[in-house]
């Protein structure tokens, strides 16, 4: 998968959560790739390097990691 | 059934609590109050000769021929304008009135071309049938009189003929265009004899005026006057069939009227419970597709896409494709396969597909096209709401007191709700309009939005924030509901949310381009103007926000109290004839059907149960990810039933490079669609007119379509779709379509009740249908919100990515118009081409200007994804900075122009906003014309 396009992505679905405060968001984060990304999709984005991320969005898909 | 015209009770149903009993010719008979005499003695079974009467439309009064006496009063009033009383004694049959009848009647004949036998009524004639309930057998004044024997007549209309000579000025069909379909391009023109129907202004005909063909006035004819031109070439139906529309999410119910094996007319169904009897141009008259030249029959293969297509027996196509899928899925595993559901196709056809991708390819890669829809519409309803539908039936606009359109274009795009909608809105209810474009509804003949709000297109989340916070700070919201109904500590936190100083009117003012005050005024129309009722539409998801526009919809309705009853709710407009039920039967790549999980173990073991399989828990690709793994080289595979991906989905040239990609690509359609130039397989499929099964409208309204002939390819598409799972050696042996649908109550709580048994016997059903709901629910969350309690979603805005600059001025949306259908492989094969043969582009006159444009002129319309060219509308309908243009033809692919930004939520397509340039152009692009060749050479069929 493109790397590239993953992280658009993730980081888009980072700011539209970020309104919900870091902590919820990033929990909804973590959970909303859990519920709708294929798992190449999420196996691809888990070796991103995290400075290519948002905030939210690095912690979430750590949190995703730690709890796949 | 056999051929018999639809029961006309003269005056339309009155509903009341009270009702009154009266005497007709003996007879007693009880009706609600205020029905008319004409009704009430339909309805016992008597027959009062009229003309100018039918119930479809009000009583008029005119033809003066429903007199009658009743005991006590004096002279013989019209029955049609006489309200029933209690104990009347009411005599229609007499001497007097048959006098009074006869001699009226005399008075039309005597005007009136006497070639019954050659007139194209073929006997399905109110003015003869009512010669002869009359007894007319002669006419005093003789025929060399002046009279309109003489005029000519109009054919302009590609699907029905307006011959004046035949027209006894009853005004039906004028009364049809204002009543119920409210354009009122008709008229009666003239005084006296010289009165005379006419389209439009002096010089018109039926083409070039403002009539939208819906066919109305057709159907209200008494005579030949008006009359279908397929009825004059093939002549009088022999029996007729209800079934439902397979256009948009409407679901209109019509008597396809039918000689032998060959469709006659589509006349919508007075019971129809979606439409009541009206029709737009689509549905009325665009079903030539079904029998035109291009439609492919016969199964064909080939190994790769630059060879000419093989056409070769089922046994041969199914082989060839069960041992592609098969070794893909031995190379590369379950995961590189996939499906498309096609939201055309009826609720059966759509959950076999999705159970031949789980089951049978044993993938979770599934998806439809409500993806590029309303995909956003499914995550926002389900978070806040708790499942993914409209909250009302169509009937509940006529409670609305405040209609609130938002990203919708209903007259174009849902055009017989449009019409119901305006009938509300000359009733009075106040209209609310937030659309980048003027929409038709903003200013029509008695109708006039209150607000129209012209946002910036992709400002929709600021426009809804900013209106809660008037509703808010203002202090309008209705807190007893909220309390009662909602999460209140998520309502708090959303209240602070929308109420600070960031989000009022005037700070978004610059964003959203909305005059603070108008949108302040709107607001409060909308939370204290009585009933408030949101209708929204592809304007509203198919942005880079769309599901947070949905969420912050609900937000609105719940916080105003507008939630839950007649009359309010979230009304997504859904565009296909099943895209709601294509959802509902598990085509999103993450649930099965009824919206569950595939994660959720209860619900995944009770399929595995049933269909004998262990389920992947992983959700599956979405299309546009789906189309990234392809170019990737993960995703090999895919089945495609009733889409065409390659027109309607963004980025054409991804799109492209994605098919291109794979080993095998299956299309299961009626043509060869832009998709087949990249597939291996074309597998046949059948119109609506060929099958049985069910499709659910946008109201969950679940109807019967039913087989008016046999499927020219030999096959209904589910039987397609169960022999290929059979080449695949999954051994399903369904015998028919009730018995899927059996299977999908056994496993699906919100249609446990539903069965073709049941549906026969009541007409429709609205989902859910349960021992909660037994008869069904045509309003939802009456008393509590399927997730319990109403969640409120924080939606802040967030600009798209996608921004206008120097190379990119412009902001392009896209949409559709009323006489074509998505990517217009229907329509584009009908008469309605007339009205639309290709894709123009809607400029304001200061941006043509400035680019040297003018009405009619080419231009190229490019984008960062690449360019076309198209024709130039110079029209003010759309605001400086933004274009406009439509999707229906693959001339043009406006779809190569578009990106592949999306809904942050969903991947619906962000097709609303993309920043172009115009300029002026000589002739197609390079990609067009490289497009075309490679077309040609792709559609090539080897000569056996």
């Amino acid at each position: 998968m493109d790397q590239g396009h993953l992280v658009h992505m993730a980081n888009q679905i980072a700011r539209n959560l970020a309104a919900q405060g870091e902590d919820a968001a990033v929990t909804m984060m973590a959970q909303h790739l859990k519920d709708f990304w294929d798992p190449r999709m999420k196996s691809a984005i888990l070796s991103v390097d995290p400075v290519k991320l948002d905030t939210i969005a690095a912690k979430a898909i750590a949190q995703l990691g730690a709890h796949p | 059934m056999g051929y018999e015209p639809q029961a006309d009770f003269g005056t339309p149903q009155v509903l009341s609590q009270t009702s009154v009993t009266l005497s007709i010719d003996g007879r007693a008979v009880t009706v609600p109050a205020g029905t008319s005499l004409m009704r009430a003695a339909a309805e016992c079974g008597g027959s009062i000769p009229s003309l100018c009467a039918t119930d479809s439309l009000e009583a008029f009064g005119s033809c003066r021929l429903c007199l009658v006496e009743i005991e006590g009063r004096r002279g013989t009033p019209a029955s049609c304008t006489t309200p029933a009383e209690q104990g009347m004694i009411v005599h229609t049959q007499t001497p007097r009135l048959e006098k009074l009848r006869r001699g009226v009647m005399e008075l039309y004949i005597s005007d009136h071309p006497l070639d019954c036998l050659t007139c194209s009524a073929n006997n399905d004639c109110e003015l003869q049938d009512t010669a002869a309930e009359v007894g007319l057998r002669d006419v005093r004044y003789g025929y060399a009189g002046d009279n309109h024997l003489g005029l000519g007549v109009d054919r302009s209309n590609p699907y029905f003929d307006f011959d004046p000579s035949k027209c006894i000025a009853c005004s039906r069909c004028v009364r049809a265009c204002d009543e119920v379909q409210g354009t009122f391009a008709l008229t009666m023109d003239g005084r006296g004899f010289a009165t005379k129907v006419s389209a439009g202004q002096a010089g018109d005909d039926f083409l070039s005026s403002e009539c939208v063909s819906c066919g109305a006035c057709v159907q209200a004819c008494p005579t030949a006057t008006l009359q279908e031109k397929a009825v004059k070439e093939i002549g009088k139906p022999e029996r007729a069939v209800v079934t439902t529309c397979a256009y948009c999410g409407v679901g209109c119910t019509f008597r396809a009227e039918m000689k032998g094996e060959q469709l006659v007319r589509m006349v919508p169904w007075k019971d129809g419970k979606a439409n009541h009897g009206h029709s737009c141009v689509k549905g009325r008259f665009a079903w030539g597709y079904a029998n035109h030249k291009d439609r492919i029959t016969q199964p064909m293969i080939r190994d790769s896409i630059d060879q000419p297509w093989r056409v070769v027996s089922w046994d041969e196509a199914l082989a060839f494709t069960a041992q592609r899928l098969q070794e893909i899925k031995a190379e590369h595993g379950a995961r590189a396969l996939g499906g498309i559901t096609s939201s055309r196709c009826t609720n059966e056809e759509t959950y076999l597909v999705q159970k031949l991708v789980r089951a049978g390819f044993g993938s979770n890669n599934v998806d439809t096209c409500a993806r590029v829809c309303h995909s956003p519409t499914g995550y926002g309803l389900k978070q806040t709401f708790g499942t993914s539908a409209g909250t009302q039936d169509f009937d509940s606009v006529m409670d609305a007191d405040v209609i609130l359109v938002i990203g919708a274009n209903p007259t174009d795009a849902h055009p017989v709700f449009g019409s119901r909608m305006k009938q509300r809105l000359r009733q009075g209810a106040k209209l609310i309009v937030i659309d980048p474009r003027r929409i038709d509804l903003v200013r029509s003949p008695h109708i006039e939005a209150a607000h129209h709000l012209a946002l910036q297109p992709g400002t929709n989340v600021a426009v809804l924030t900013a209106m809660a916070h008037v509703i808010v700070t203002e202090g309008l919201a209705d807190e007893a509901f909220v309390r009662q109904r909602c999460d209140w500590d998520e309502y708090q936190d959303w209240a602070r949310f929308v109420a600070e100083e960031r989000h009022a009117p005037e700070t978004l003012e610059a964003v959203t381009r909305v005059p603070a005050a108008d949108l302040r005024a709107a607001a409060r129309l909308y939370a204290t103007g009585g009933n408030g009722a949101i209708y929204y539409g592809l304007g509203v998801t198919e942005h880079s926000q769309g599901s947070s526009t949905v969420m912050a919809i609900a937000n609105l309705a719940m916080a105003t109290g507008n939630v839950g009853r007649r009359g309010v709710g979230v009304n997504p407009l859904r565009g296909q004839n099943n895209v709601q039920g294509s959802c509902d039967m598990g085509s999103f790549p993450h649930e099965l059907p009824g919206y569950r999980h595939i994660s959720d173990n209860a619900t995944r073991a009770l399929f595995e149960q049933d269909w004998g399989v262990s389920l992947d828990p992983e959700p599956g690709l979405r299309i546009p990810n789906m189309l990234d793994a392809a170019v990737d080289g993960s995703f090999r595979a895919l089945y495609v039933q009733g889409e065409d991906i390659l027109q309607s989905d963004p980025n054409t040239h991804h799109v492209a490079a994605g098919l291109a990609a794979m080993d095998c690509v299956i299309v299961h359609d009626l043509f060869l669609n832009e998709t087949a130039n990249y597939a291996h397989v074309f597998l046949p499929g059948s119109t609506f007119l060929e099958k049985t099964g069910t499709f659910t409208n946008a109201e969950r309204r679940i109807q019967m379509v039913r087989k008016v002939r046999e499927p020219a390819n030999g096959m209904a598409d589910w039987e397609v779709t169960q022999a290929l799972a059979n080449a695949l050696g999954l051994g399903w042996t369904y015998t028919d379509a009730a018995q899927i649908m059996d299977e999908i109550a056994r496993l699906t709580p919100s249609f446990a009740g539903v069965s073709h048994t049941r549906l026969e016997a009541e007409g429709s059903l609205q989902w859910p249908v349960n021992d909660a709901h037994p008869d069904g629910s045509p309003i939802m969350h009456v008393t509590s919100f399927v997730r319990g309690k109403g969640k409120f979603v924080v939606t802040d805005y967030v600009p798209t990515d996608e921004r206008t600059g120097p190379r990119f001025p412009l902001l392009l949306t896209t949409g559709r118009i009323l006489s074509q259908y998505n990517v217009g492989a229907q329509t584009r094969r009908t008469g309605n081409v007339v009205w639309h043969e290709e894709d123009v582009l809607e400029m304001h006159p200061t941006d043509a200007e400035n680019r040297g444009l003018r009405d009619g002129d080419w231009a190229r319309l490019a984008s960062r994804t690449g360019e076309t060219t198209l024709r130039v509308l110079v029209t003010d309908r759309v605001a400086p900075g933004v274009v406009y243009t439509t999707f229906h033809h693959p001339a043009t692919q406006a779809n190569v122009v578009t990106t592949e930004y999306s809904d942050w939520a969903t991947n619906c397509p962000e097709y609303k906003v993309t920043a172009v340039q115009v300029s002026p152009s000589n002739g197609p692009s390079e990609w067009q014309v490289d497009y075309e060749k490679q077309s040609a050479l792709a559609r090539r069929i080897e000569v056996a």
